[in-house]
C-alpha cells in the first residue's frame, strides 16, 4: 500500500533512491516531538525510521504523569497508540542511551555498547529537572517530576502519608503545583517554596497569580511565597530528614524533597559531539543544526534568534508538536521553516483551568505599550486578562481561568488584528464551556465599560 | 510499570485512600439496610413488613446520602477521581469481583428462579421472603401483592435516586452533568415506576407499558399478547400501541438529528440511567483498545439485525393470510418492511457514501442479511413456526438470550468488570439505531478546542462508551462516533479544555486533519486541504 503512496506522491524526491535504498532516519527521544515528526515522516515517506529512547518502551504522555499518582489512570492509558501501532506502521523502536553522536561517521554510540548507524539523525532528546547545586540535591528521597523514572521513585518514597509525613516542593512553576496536586490526593501534607513573591508571577498578572495563591492555600497546602532553599539535610542513612529555609533558618521535617524549579534542555550527552550547543541544540528556522543532516526539535532545541514574543527555547508540548509537524515536510524533500502561529498554551491550577491565546505578560515582563483589562468573578475560581496595545487598542491576548474559550475564534481575532473592544463585545462567540453553564459575558462587558469610563 | 496495579488484589486493605469515620458510620447504616433485605431473602417472617421496609430502604438511601455528602462536600468543587484506579472495587480487584458475582447472581435467581425471591411461595399462594417485603409498597400503589419484577423496579429505581444524588455532588461545579441527572431521575421514578403501576390501577387489562421504552429495546412491545392487549383496551390502548411506533420512527429521528442520541441513552434510558448513576465508579473500566471496538460494531449490530428479524417474525405470525380479516396481511406486511429498509439502505448509499467509507461494506453485509432473513421467512413461516423452529420458542429464546442474559446478568452484573456501559455497547438494539442516525443525520458533535490537546487520555479513559476520545482530540478532529451516548464526562475531566457537546450545522461536522491549528497556517494548509 504504502509503495505505492510513494511512487506516486509527487511531493516525495529521490524516487529512484528511494526504489533501491531506503534512508535511515533515526531520532533520539521518543516523545511528542520525535513521535510526531516519525509519523508525518511515515505518512509522507517510505524511508527507514527508528526511535531511540532510554525511558521506555513505548511513547507515553508526560503531561499525564500526574494522574496516574492520582489513580485517575493506569500508565497504560498514557500511551496515545496501541503497542501494535508501530510495527504496523514500521517505525522500529529502540531502547538504549545515546552516550555518544559521532557525525563524522554518522552513527551513534550507546551506553550499552552497541552502536547504530544513520542517514538523518533528529535530536528530540527533551529535557531533564533543574538542579541549582543545592547541598543534598542528590540524597534518597529529593526528586525532579520529569521522567518516568522520577514518578516510580515518587511512589517508593511516597505511597502514603504514613511513609512520607511531608514533602517539600521546591520551585513554583507548572510542574510544581501539579507536584503538589498530587501529593495532596494521597493526603500527604506538602510545603511549596516559591522564590517570587506570587506564584508565577513572571508569567501571569498578578491578579491572577494571587487568586491561584489563594486556591493553592485553600487546599491546604502550606504555600511560602518568597521563600529560598538553603540546603537539603541528611538522615544517617543518605536519606532526607529536613529542609533548611534560607531566609528565616527555618527547619522543615520531611521525607521528601520534590525540585521542580524549572527544566533545561537534555543535551549533556553531546556535549563531546561536533554539534553545536547553547543551552540547548542550536537550530536554525529550519530547524537544523550546524551538521548537515543533523536536526533538533522540541523542548532540547535553541533557536539562534527567538521568534516574535517567543522563548529561544519552547518547552512545552504543543511547540514539540509543531517542530514534529514542520520538520517531517523538510525531511521529506519540502524544505520549509518553522513558523508557529499566533501563541496559545494551558494549564490546569488544581481545579481551575488555564488558557491563554496571543500574549499576556506580567507586570514584571511586559512592555508600557501593553495594557490590561483584569475582571475577575466573586467566587475567586474565574477571571480573565486581556492584554490590548494602550494606543492603538490593539488586541494582544487573553488569560482566561475557569472558563473555556475557543483556539479557532481567539486564532482568528488575532490574525485579523482586532481591537480590545471588538473582543469584549463578541466574547460569548469565544465561549467554549459546556452547556448550560453560568454564562459571565455580560458581567464582562458591564465591567469593561465601567472600566472606560473610570479611565 | 506502576506497582500499585497489585494494591486492588488485596482484600485487608482495599482502598488506597481511606475512608473518614463518618463515611465508615455511613457504610454501616447501607449495610443495615441491605441486611435487611438479605433476612428477608433467607425467609425472616417480620412481624411489621411495612415498617421494615421502610426502615431498609430508608436506611440504603441514608447511608449514600451521608456518605456522599462526607465525601464530595468536604472538598472544594472539581474532578474527584482520586484513588479510583487503587480502590479494589473500581479496578477489577478482589471487592470489584465479589460485586460482580453477587450481582450476576441477583439477575440469575430473578430471571429464572424467582422462587428463590419468594414469588407465589405461601401456603394461600401469596408471596413468602424478600418478595412479600415489598407487599405493602405495592399494595400501596397499585393495590396487588409485589412480583418480582416490582422488586427490582423498586430496587432499580432506589438506586437511580441515590446513587443520582451521589452524581450529582460529585458533580457539583457541572451543570450539564446534574440537569441530565436530574432528567433520568425523573423518568426512571416517573415513567418506568409510578406511572405504568397508575395505569394499572386505572385500567388493570392494560400491559406494563414504561411510555420511554422503545422498540427495540422494549422488544415484546409488537408481540401478539402485548399488542391484543392494546388493542382490546379501546382508544388508550390504541393511542399507546401509536405513540409506541411513533416513537421509533418519528420521534427519535427527530431528536436523534436535534440533539444526538444522547437526548435518550443519558437523559431518559433507565439502563442508561442505571449506568450513568450506580454505575459512575465503573466508568474507566471499558476496554478502549480497537479490537473492542470492532468486536462492538459486530455485536451490536448483529442484535439489531435479529430483532428486527425477529420482531417481523413475531408479527408476522399472527397476521393473517388474506385481506378480509384485516388490510394489514403477511404479504403487505413483509413487502413493506422490506421496502422501508430497502429505502433506507439505498438512501444512505446515495447520499451518506462517503462519510461511511470502510463502513458501507459492514452496513451492505448487514442489509443483505436481513433482507435474506426476511425473505426465507415468508417463504417458509407458518402461524406456528418461522425458520422451523417453533415461533414460541424463538420469541422465549430471544427474551432470555438478549432481554435476559445480556442486559441484566451481563450488562448490569458485570458493571464492576466490564465497565457500566456494555450492554449500552455491545448488546442494545436501541443504541445501534439512533447510533446509526447520530453518525449520519445529526447535528450533534463533540467539538475539539484546536490545537489544545495534551494528549493526556483523560477523556478516554472515562469514556464508559470504549471511545477512544484522545484519537481524535490529539489531532484536532471532531468526535462523531456512533456510539457516543452523550455523557459528558469526558469533556468535564479534560484539564485542558479541549472538548465541548455542542449541536451545530452538518456541515463540517466531520474534519480530519493532519496539521493542527496553532502552526504554520500555510502549512495547514498545504497538508490539510488534500
Ligand atoms: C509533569 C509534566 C507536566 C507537563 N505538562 C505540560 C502541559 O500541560 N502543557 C505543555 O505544553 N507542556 C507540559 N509539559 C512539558 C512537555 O511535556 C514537554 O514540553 C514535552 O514532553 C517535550 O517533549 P519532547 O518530545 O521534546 O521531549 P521528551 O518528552 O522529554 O522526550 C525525550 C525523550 O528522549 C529520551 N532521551 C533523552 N536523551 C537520550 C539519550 N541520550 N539517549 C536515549 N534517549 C534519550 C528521554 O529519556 C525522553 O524519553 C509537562 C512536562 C512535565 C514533566
Ligand atoms: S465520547 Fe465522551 S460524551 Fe461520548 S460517551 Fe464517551 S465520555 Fe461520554
Ligand atoms: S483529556 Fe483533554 S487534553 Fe487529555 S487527551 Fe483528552 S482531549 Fe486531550
Amino acid at each position: 500500500m504504502i509503495v505505492i503512496k510513494v511512487l506516486t506522491n509527487p511531493s516525495t524526491n529521490n524516487l529512484t533512491n528511494n526504489q533501491y535504498y531506503m534512508e535511515h532516519i533515526v531520532i533520539i527521544g521518543n516523545g511528542i516531538s520525535g513521535v510526531t515528526l516519525a509519523r508525518h515522516v511515515r505518512k509522507l515517506s517510505n524511508k527507514k525510521i527508528t526511535i531511540v529512547s532510554t525511558e521506555t518502551d513505548y511513547f507515553f504522555s508526560r503531561t499525564a504523569l500526574m494522574y496516574i499518582y492520582m489513580g485517575h489512570m493506569k500508565f497504560e492509558y498514557t500511551q496515545p497508540y496501541e503497542n501494535w501501532f508501530w510495527k504496523k506502521n514500521r517505525i522500529e523502536l529502540k531502547k538504549g542511551y545515546v552516550k555518544n553522536v559521532d557525525t563524522n561517521n554518522k552513527t551513534l554510540q550507546f551506553a550499552e555498547g552497541d552502536s547504530l548507524e544513520y542517514d538523518k539523525l533528529v535530536i528530540a532528546a527533551g529535557s531533564k529537572p533543574n538542579k541549582f547545586g543545592w547541598v543534598g540535591q542528590d540524597l534518597e528521597g529529593v526528586m525532579g517530576m520529569y521522567h518516568k523514572q522520577d514518578l516510580d521513585k515518587l511512589e517508593e518514597y511516597a505511597p502514603n502519608n504514613e511513609i512520607c509525613k511531608r514533602a517539600v516542593i521546591v520551585g513554583g512553576g507548572l510542574i510544581g503545583i501539579e507536584l503538589a496536586e498530587m501529593l495532596n490526593s494521597r493526603s500527604i501534607p506538602v510545603t511549596f517554596l516559591v522564590r517570587e513573591s506570587s506564584f508565577w508571577n513572571g508569567v501571569l498578572p498578578i491578579g491572577e497569580s494571587e487568586m491561584i495563591n489563594r486556591h493553592i492555600k485553600s487546599h491546604h497546602i502550606d504555600l511560602r511565597l518568597s521563600t529560598n532553599l538553603k540546603e537539603i539535610k541528611s538522615d544517617e542513612n543518605g536519606k532526607v530528614k529536613s529542609v533548611i529555609i534560607e531566609e528565616t533558618g527555618e527547619e522543615i521535617p520531611c521525607n521528601v524533597v520534590g525540585l521542580t524549579a524549572g527544566v533545561s534542555p537534555n543535551v549533556d550527552f553531546l556535549k563531546d559531539s561536533e554539534i553545536e550547543l547553547g543551552r540547548g541544540v542550536k537550530v536554525n528556522r529550519f530547524l537544523e543544526t550546524n551538521i548537515k543532516d543533523v536536526y533538533a526539535i522540541g523542548d532540547c532545541a535553541e533557536q539562534h534568534e527567538a521568534i516574535g514574543n517567543r522563548r529561544p527555547i519552547e518547552a512545552v508540548w504543543y511547540t514539540g508538536r509543531m517542530m514534529g509537524e514542520t520538520l517531517a515536510q523538510t525531511i521529506c524533500g519540502n524544505h520549509i521553516e518553522y513558523k508557529p502561529g499566533h501563541w496559545f498554551n494551558s494549564a490546569k491550577f488544581m481545579d481551575i483551568e488555564y488558557q491563554t491565546y496571543g500574549w499576556v505578560f506580567s507586570e514584571r515582563n511586559k512592555k508600557d505599550e501593553e495594557a490590561h483589562f483584569h475582571w475577575k468573578h466573586e467566587d475567586d475560581t474565574k477571571c480573565i486578562t486581556v492584554a490590548y496595545h494602550k494606543d492603538t487598542n490593539k488586541f494582544l491576548g487573553i488569560n482566561t481561568f475557569g472558563i473555556r474559550m475557543r483556539h479557532e475564534t481567539f486564532d482568528t481575532w488575532l490574525t485579523e488584528e482586532r481591537d480590545v473592544d471588538y473582543v469584549i463585545n463578541n466574547l460569548s462567540e469565544a465561549n467554549f464551556d459546556p452547556e448550560f453553564y453560568n454564562k459571565f459575558e455580560k458581567d464582562i462587558l458591564s465591567a469593561y465599560n465601567q472600566n472606560l469610563q473610570t479611565a | 510499570m506502576s506497582n500499585k496495579i497489585n494494591h486492588s488484589m488485596s482484600l485487608a486493605k482495599p482502598d488506597a485512600l481511606d475512608i473518614t469515620t463518618k463515611q465508615k458510620v455511613a457504610l454501616a447504616i447501607g449495610i443495615t439496610g441491605l441486611f435487611i433485605l438479605t433476612l428477608a431473602l433467607l425467609n425472616t417472617n417480620f412481624p411489621n413488613k411495612a415498617l421494615f421496609l421502610t426502615l431498609s430502604l430508608g436506611f440504603i438511601i441514608i447511608g449514600t446520602v451521608i456518605y456522599s455528602r462526607e465525601a464530595y462536600l468536604t472538598k472544594l468543587e472539581g474532578i474527584k477521581n482520586d484513588g479510583q484506579w487503587f480502590k479494589s472495587i473500581s479496578s477489577r480487584g478482589v471487592w470489584g469481583w465479589i460485586l460482580g458475582l453477587v450481582l450476576t447472581s441477583f439477575y440469575i435467581v430473578l430471571y429464572f428462579y424467582p422462587k428463590y425471591l419468594g414469588l407465589r411461595q405461601g401456603v394461600d399462594g401469596g408471596n413468602t421472603g424478600l418478595i412479600s417485603l415489598f407487599d405493602p409498597l405495592s399494595q400501596l400503589l397499585s393495590g396487588r401483592n409485589a412480583s418480582q419484577w416490582f422488586v427490582y423496579g423498586t430496587l432499580y429505581t432506589l438506586a437511580i435516586l441515590a446513587f443520582g444524588y451521589k452524581f450529582i455532588l460529585k458533580y457539583r461545579h457541572n451543570r450539564y452533568q446534574q440537569i441530565r441527572t436530574v432528567s433520568v431521575m425523573f423518568f426512571q421514578l416517573g415513567f418506568a415506576f409510578l406511572i405504568p403501576e397508575f395505569m394499572y390501577v386505572m385500567n388493570n387489562d392494560l400491559p406494563y407499558y414504561d411510555l420511554k421504552s422503545i422498540w427495540p429495546l422494549n422488544y415484546y412491545l409488537f408481540d401478539e399478547w402485548s399488542v391484543n392487549a392494546f388493542l382490546s383496551n379501546g382508544n388508550i390502548g390504541l393511542a399507546l400501541l401509536v405513540f409506541g411506533i411513533l416513537s421509533i420512527f418519528v420521534i427519535t429521528p427527530i431528536l436523534t438529528y436535534k440533539f444526538g442520541k444522547r437526548f435518550y441513552c443519558s437523559w431518559v434510558c433507565g439502563c442508561g440511567g442505571l449506568a450513568e448513576t450506580a454505575g459512575d465508579s465503573f466508568r474507566h473500566l471499558s476496554s478502549k483498545k480497537i479490537s473492542a471496538w470492532k468486536l462492538e460494531r459486530w455485536l451490536v449490530h448483529s442484535v439489531l439485525v435479529f430483532s428486527v428479524v425477529m420482531t417481523t417474525a413475531m408479527v408476522y405470525t399472527y397476521l393473517g393470510y388474506d385481506k378480509n380479516d384485516f388490510w394489514l396481511t403477511r404479504d403487505v406486511f413483509i413487502s413493506f418492511i422490506i421496502g422501508f429498509l430497502t429505502l433506507v439502505f439505498v438512501s444512505v448509499m446515495y447520499f451518506k457514501r462517503q462519510e461511511l467509507g470502510k463502513d458501507a461494506r459492514a452496513g451492505a453485509i448487514g442489509f443483505f442479511i436481513t433482507i435474506v432473513l426476511l425473505l426465507i421467512l415468508h417463504f417458509t413461516g407458518t402461524t406456528e413456526h418461522v425458520f422451523y423452529i417453533k415461533s414460541g420458542a424463538l420469541r422465549s429464546a430471544y427474551g432470555i438470550y438478549i432481554g435476559s442474559i445480556f442486559s441484566g446478568v451481563i450488562g448490569t452484573g458485570f458493571y464492576p468488570i466490564l465497565g457500566n456501559r456494555a450492554w449500552c455497547r455491545f448488546g442494545c438494539p436501541m443504541a445501534a439505531i439512533l447510533g446509526f442516525q447520530q453518525r449520519l443525520f445529526s447535528k450533534f458533535r463533540i467539538t475539539t478546542n484546536g490545537g489544545q490537546c495534551i494528549s493526556c487520555g483523560n477523556c478516554s479513559n472515562s469514556c464508559e462508551m470504549g471511545i477512544d476520545v484522545r484519537h481524535y482530540a490529539q489531532k484536532g478532529e471532531n468526535i462523531v462516533r456512533s456510539s457516543c451516548v452523550g455523557c459528558g464526562i469526558c469533556s468535564a475531566v479534560c484539564p485542558r479544555g479541549v472538548l465541548k457537546l455542542e449541536n451545530d450545522s452538518m456541515k463540517g461536522r466531520i474534519n480530519p486533519t493532519e496539521i493542527l491549528l496553532g502552526n504554520d497556517v500555510n502549512l495547514m494548509d498545504l497538508v490539510n486541504q488534500k
